[in-house]
């Protein structure tokens, strides 16, 4: 029998497929899965894809990601869809969307700008697409990021 | 109903408003120059400087104190007292507490967006590190209209083009007026490419003997020692980017020579006696672009 990598289907939970090859451990990073996270994720990277090449997906058993939450992947990963299973079956399937704002994923690169000292505020961005590119622009300083996952805290 | 509560950014204003504005200031013009009014008597104004600032500070307080309101002055050196570690969040909500608006300028980008959150009371925006500064631009448009023309405008921008906050606000608001962009500038000293992405205007790069004779305005800053690696550099540089009577022999009769001030060397003071010459009137004008903002975010 040839031998194959599977990740089994979970019977409850959120399913992001269509990652960007690589971006998966951002994904997780963005949604706030950690170390100290009690979910069972697994996760699967450059896996061969049809329409992009090579993609990831990212399975969080037990628990429906809310719409707002995975909206913020698109940061990273603008083509990912989003699957919400329950007894093995797909309850609801959606591509995310960009925010038109995020708040506290990314960090201003501008050394001097406000959201880098000690205020009591969560850096915020106005994200948009720029010849097919995520781009962010800090809503304090006004500096713009062209490679925003070099700078998710 | 005011136009906008705060004023942060030019960005923040549309061409209406900016017209809007330019209007209002045409008729402060008088109280600017010393008719009696008391149109914000019993209003109270907070310059609060955490850099230093005169010229800036002067022109809100002239404004205000025309206006027959009052002004309270928070220094650099006592606004960093104020502070004693406290964040400029909670400086702001006292300070809001006092007054019926905040004029902030501070060293740090995006300072006066997190004022505009945290205060009770309109903040309008005197510079934030190398950010925004909108009533610099506000009254380089009022000048600009009053001793020239806006629509229709050739304009060569020159000096520091790379760091100048005052250039960049300019640029992005002629281009709301159709103007023709000239820059003028060492090459070290280039307007960053990033800067003209997205922006819809005629912007090109040029020297000074080949526009000299078409330009309606010539806008000047400072080039500064510190953007120079030695002194003989800066001085080679410096001494190529001088206005002297010699420089305006070709200029067209109109042509209007403008200055965000303080200037050093870039222009000869022999050049003050020409009728080019707006740099001083520009100044003037600060007061009523002032005035038209103050009694918009002040008054209901």
């Amino acid at each position: 029998m040839e031998k194959k990598l599977v990740i089994s289907k979970i019977k409850e939970g959120t399913v992001i497929d269509h990652i960007n090859a690589g971006k998966a451990l951002l994904v997780l990073k963005i949604l706030g899965i950690g170390p100290e996270s009690r979910e069972r994720v697994s996760m699967v990277m450059n896996v061969p894809s049809g329409k992009m090449g090579k993609k990831d997906i990212v399975k969080v058993e037990g628990k429906f990601i809310g719409e707002e939450e995975l909206n913020k992947i698109a940061l990273i990963a603008p083509k990912a869809t989003i699957n919400l299973i329950k007894d093995y079956e797909v309850q609801k399937k959606f591509k995310v969307t960009l925010p038109e704002m995020i708040e506290g994923i990314l960090r201003c690169p501008n050394g001097n700008c406000i959201t880098n000292s000690r205020e009591p505020i969560a850096p915020k961005f106005r994200v948009f697409l720029e010849r097919d590119n995520v781009v962010a622009k800090c809503y304090y300083c006004g500096r713009k990021i062209k490679e925003v996952d070099r700078f998710i805290v | 109903m005011a136009r906008f509560r705060h004023l942060i950014s030019i960005d923040d204003l549309s061409k209406d408003d900016i017209i809007y504005i330019l209007d209002r200031a045409e008729e402060f013009e008088e109280i600017a120059r010393g008719r009696k009014s008391n149109l914000l008597e019993g209003k109270m104004l907070a310059n609060l400087f955490f850099e230093p600032s005169t010229r800036t500070r002067m022109s809100f307080e002239v404004a205000m104190k025309r206006l027959g309101g009052e002004v309270l002055n928070v220094t650099a050196q006592e606004a960093s007292s104020i502070a004693k570690g406290e964040t400029l969040a909670d400086t702001v909500r006292v300070v809001s507490k006092y007054a019926d608006a905040i004029v902030i300028r501070h060293p740090l980008e995006g300072s006066a967006r997190l004022a505009a959150e945290f205060s009770e009371v309109p903040v309008i925006n005197a510079g934030d590190g190398a950010g925004q500064h909108p009533t610099q631009t506000l009254l380089d448009l009022y000048t600009i209209r009053k001793e020239s023309k806006l629509e229709g405008l050739k304009i060569a921008l020159m000096g520091d083009l790379k760091y100048s906050r005052t250039v960049h606000s300019l640029i992005k608001a002629l281009t709301l007026f159709n103007a023709k962009i000239y820059l003028i500038s060492p090459e070290s000293l280039r307007l960053p490419e990033e800067f003209l992405e997205g922006l819809k205007g005629d912007v090109v790069e040029a020297k000074l003997e080949d526009v000299i004779g078409e330009i309606d305005v010539l806008y000047v800053t400072r080039i500064q020692k510190e953007r120079f690696p030695d002194e003989e550099e800066y001085r080679k540089v410096a001494g190529s980017y001088r206005i002297t009577p010699e420089v305006l022999r070709d200029a067209k009769e109109d042509l209007i020579i403008m200055h965000p001030l303080p200037r050093v060397d870039e222009i000869d003071p022999a050049v003050d006696r020409t009728k080019h010459a707006k740099y001083f009137d520009q100044v003037f004008y600060g007061v009523p672009v002032r005035m038209a903002i103050l009694t918009e975010v002040m008054l209901d």
